[in-house]
């Protein structure tokens, strides 16, 4: 199959400009008869449906969830960012483009990257006339500050909860079109397979998660929005119920999967703790604005601070490590995840993590707690304040930037991170891989449109802090209202889809089919287990570092758990009850195909590159050996059957603006 | 350390529920829920049906989890969510009783897991600010006051769990309501519509059967995002504006 990313011609300044002057647009009587199915309301999915809707398409949203403001785009800490440059610090899109470019380590479409860029302002002063309530500063204009892997002030924020409010924002604009008949909103419905007809999308089948009735929706053109994949290493910083059926269904009706292997492992998660363990939770990036990594020299110290003997307020400066800063100076704290996460699994390797399971660095913001401290007290006129008022007036500022996220690392671990230092390591977070799209966001599936993490479309192998929020906004509000009407425009002629459709019927009897057999195993272990088993082998060998040995070794033990997956598998209750053990069987059973996906992509490209590290591809000091002859291309994998490899498709990537170099964080 | 648990067991809205009890061996470091996670999975292996319950992101932010531990909405911790609750505040051989949120408007759906979806309805009716996308000014057109943005901030941390509701002795909904139309209220881009929002959302919260508040302050004390009763003289003040002034019959 010869994919065609479909970018437009001409100067890439110039290209979403001419797009949106030239793209084929449906009238307003038409849009009135066109259906649009949106699964998922997330902030891609929420703000997609509410923009479309506004437009006057019928818009019918799902979502598995009780409300649609549940979606996990709501848990998102840090910030959004745009290159308003309000900072007056250099910032414009070029640079936006050019840093996204380069933190995905050349692996993402510069059409795709620039329009981003250009449509980043846009969605701030979206957010601020829906009643975003983001930081301001005491002149009551905007505030911002930095994230990982960029030298500019660019990131926009609401505490730490600026997913939630964002979430919030585009959960009330789709409200706004409920109200008005616009969306019809489907709460507790989770899609189970999406309908083809003559080769286009043309609905879905979902089951109603209260009583299970499977239920088939049709509509011109469907749209995923659905999130990413990260809960197939089942320990992540997803919500317990983020799941990739949604799209494995549309894999397994022709759709292909990019680059599955290109996943993020986020630096500063609070560490593992048990085998009980359920998910683990993020501490933002934007903690490294103010807290410094750092793991002690001395292997005596380590040991005395596994030991409790010695607490890291006991360590005299010039025994820590300062990893970060020593080996990144120009960018320091704030590198890029991958470049982070790398960093403390290298100092954990060498014996220098700092919890019982040697897992773990500090993150210390004793040094800003001063800063801030002599600032505030030079502002409020004290001279010569003694070191407790220093240390008062430090935290509150501390407190008022990262409040919540104290709060939330205390009443996880016990211990007060004003006092004593974060314990941190890196959990999966996100996905960068996803869906195929073109330009358009359309899969190789006409009428199928993937959006937010949901598709692969613009972090490359690596997403920078920030960028998530900004992609899924810009995705649902700004990208597929014109690129929709490219298809839509074709469909007026058409009327609306008949369910009654053969293809609907086999669907729908395919859905049954593989409840059925789920419900029907009836042997002896939960679906937990399973997944807790597949998820431990991706970390394994699929996680933060990976080689060939490993990945073959993977593959056959994924293999083998599935076998053992549809022998042995027990779900209690029935299939027309609400059923939670149901829907994570099923959703598991996917994982367990999508993780075989991922170990094949990653055998595949050998080289290093964001957050996919290859250990037989690294330099002399470590650092990540991409191998741009061979490699700058798009994975996009096509299903065949279980026991078949998958079909490899292959998107060139040319770079027309950006000069491919090494990425240098030095 | 091992410990009693008295479960509201319920098959559906229309079957009657009652308590069951269980024990389970759990650990300190555990959350609330993880800890019924391992009575699930016990459950599972001796073939019986696990507790239904609602939860998703247990970070303490979209809401989804809910029970009444103890009495209370979200259990013992104060500005907590359950999912937040570690088993660190329990002691071996204690007996801790877990029922669903319990109000007319959230009927139950299955053991803890109730239907909250009158509070979508509620923000349907006028929770938000009407401008489609598009059409917005610059970000920085207009300023707003550093304080008066961080209370709005405040008022919009809501999780719309529910907890207030099901705090309530009257099950009233007034502090979520309140807090959405104080978050919007206090911002200049909210005040176009403020009079019609104020107006339509306490009629919806009115419809879907919500109790009146009666000023005894419980659903604060149990918010596990500490949202102020301030946000309910602010509704107040807001409906008595609009309701005489308003042009519409209130």
């Amino acid at each position: 199959m010869k994919l065609d990313g479909k970018v437009p011609a001409g100067e890439l300044a110039e290209k979403w400009t001419t797009y949106k002057s030239t793209c084929p647009i449906v009238a307003p009587h038409n849009k009135r008869k066109l259906d649009v199915i949106v699964v998922g309301t997330g902030l891609a999915g929420a703000s997609a449906a509410a923009s479309l809707a506004e437009l006057g398409y019928n818009v019918k949203s799902f979502t598995f969830h009780d409300s649609p403001r549940r979606a996990h785009s709501i848990a998102a800490q840090g910030g959004i960012n745009a290159a308003k440059n309000y900072a007056n610090d250099g910032d414009s899109v070029y640079r936006l483009f050019y840093d996204t470019i380069k933190g995905g380590d050349y692996r993402a479409r510069e059409g795709n990257v620039h329009r981003l860029a250009e449509v980043s302002n846009d969605i701030i002063d979206q957010c601020v006339a829906q009643g975003v309530p983001f930081a301001r500063e005491y002149g009551g204009l905007l505030e911002t500050r930095s994230f990982g892997g960029v030298q500019v002030s660019r990131t926009f924020y609401a505490r730490g909860q600026t997913g939630q409010q964002l979430l919030i924002g585009a959960y009330q604009a789709l409200s706004r079109q409920i109200h008005t008949g616009k969306v019809e909103m489907f709460n507790r419905h989770e899609m189970l397979d999406v309908v083809i007809i003559d080769g286009k999308a043309r609905g879905i089948i979902t089951r109603n998660l209260l009583n299970g009735k499977i239920e088939r929706f049709g509509a011109h053109a469907v749209i995923l929005a659905t999130g990413g994949y990260g809960n197939v290493f089942y320990l992540s910083t997803n919500a317990m119920n983020c799941n990739v059926t949604a799209a494995w269904r549309a894999v397994k009706r022709g759709a292909l999967m990019a680059n599955p292997c290109y996943t993020q492992i986020h630096p500063t998660c609070i560490p593992v703790s048990g085998d009980y363990q359920s998910k683990l939770t993020l501490m933002s990036e934007s903690l490294r604005n103010d807290g410094r990594v750092w793991v002690p020299q001395k292997m005596d110290d380590v040991k005395a601070i596994r030991e409790g003997k010695k607490k890291p307020v006991d360590i005299p400066e010039a025994d820590r490590d300062y990893y970060l800063e020593r080996r990144y100076p120009s960018f320091g704290n704030l590198v890029p995840r991958d470049v982070a996460s790398r960093a403390a699994k290298i100092a954990c390797d060498e014996g220098r993590g700092v919890n019982a399971s040697g897992l773990a660095v500090f993150l210390d913001f004793a040094s800003a707690i001063q800063r801030y401290g002599i600032s505030q007290a030079h502002t409020h006129g004290l001279e010569n304040p003694d070191k407790a008022t220093i240390t008062r007036l430090g935290e509150e500022v501390i407190e008022e930037k990262y409040g919540n996220l104290f709060q939330m690392y205390e009443k996880i671990t016990g211990d007060n991170p004003y006092k004593t230092p974060m314990m941190i390591f890196p959990a999966v977070h996100y996905t960068m891989g996803g869906l195929w799209v073109d330009y358009n966001l359309e899969t190789n599936i006409p009428g199928l449109f993937a959006l937010g993490e949901a598709n692969f479309s613009d972090h490359g192998a690596n997403r920078l802090g920030a960028s998530a929020l900004m992609q899924g906004l810009a995705d649902g509000y700004f990208v597929i209202p014109y690129t929709i009407g490219s298809f839509l425009a074709g469909e007026i002629r058409n009327d609306k889809v008949d369910t009654n459709h053969d293809a609907f019927a086999q669907a729908e009897k395919d859905v049954q089919d593989r409840l059925s057999r789920l419900m029907n195993i009836g042997g002896n272990q939960s679906v937990e287990s399973f997944h807790r088993r597949l998820g431990l082998t991706m970390w394994d060998y699929c996680g933060m570092a990976r080689n060939e040995e490993g990945l073959i070794k993977a593959r056959q033990i994924i293999r083998d758990l599935r076998e053992e997956f549809y022998k042995d598998l027990y779900v209690p209750g029935t299939l027309d009850e609400f059923n939670p053990e149901l829907e994570k069987a099923n959703r598991v059973a996917d994982f367990m195909e999508l993780g075989e996906m991922m170990v094949v992509d990653a055998l595949q490209r050998r080289e290093s590159c964001g957050g996919h590290f290859r250990e037989e591809c690294q330099s002399e000091s470590g650092e990540a050996q991409r191998n741009d002859e061979e490699f700058t291309y798009v994975s996009a994998w096509g299903w065949t059957d279980t026991d078949r490899d998958p079909e490899l498709h292959k998107e060139e990537l040319v770079f027309e603006n950006v000069e491919l170099k090494t990425r240098s964080y030095a | 350390m091992k410990l009693n648990l008295k479960i509201w067991r319920q098959k559906n809205a229309a079957n009657k529920g009652a308590f069951k009890s269980y024990t389970v061996d759990a650990n300190t470091h555990m959350s609330f829920l993880e800890m019924l996670d391992v009575l699930n999975e016990s459950l599972i292996a001796k073939k019986e049906e696990p507790v239904a319950f609602d939860h998703d992101c247990r970070e303490g932010i979209c809401g989804a989890c809910s029970m009444v531990i103890d009495g209370q909405p979200h259990g013992p911790w104060k500005g907590t969510t359950t999912c937040q609750l570690h088993m660190r505040e329990f002691k071996d051989g204690e007996t801790i009783t877990i029922e669903p949120f319990r109000a007319r408007s959230f009927p139950v759906v299955k053991d803890l897991v109730v239907d909250r979806s009158a509070f979508d309805r509620i923000i349907q009716a006028g929770g938000y600010i009407s401008v489609n996308t598009g059409q917005a000014p610059d970000g920085n057109s207009t300023p707003v006051e550093k304080e008066q943005s961080s209370l709005a901030f405040e008022a919009a941390a809501c999780i719309g769990c529910g907890a207030c509701v099901a705090a309530c002795p009257n099950a009233s909904a007034m502090l979520f309501v309140s807090a959405k139309v104080s978050h919007l209220g206090l911002l200049p881009q909210g005040q176009v519509e403020h009079s019609d929002r104020v107006l339509n959302m306490v009629h919806q919260m009115d419809e879907e059967g919500f109790g009146r508040c009666s000023n005894v302050t419980a659903c604060e004390a149990e918010c596990p995002k500490e949202i102020s009763v301030a946000n309910i003289a602010r509704l107040n003040r807001a409906y008595f504006g609009a309701a005489l002034s308003s042009e519409k019959e209130v």
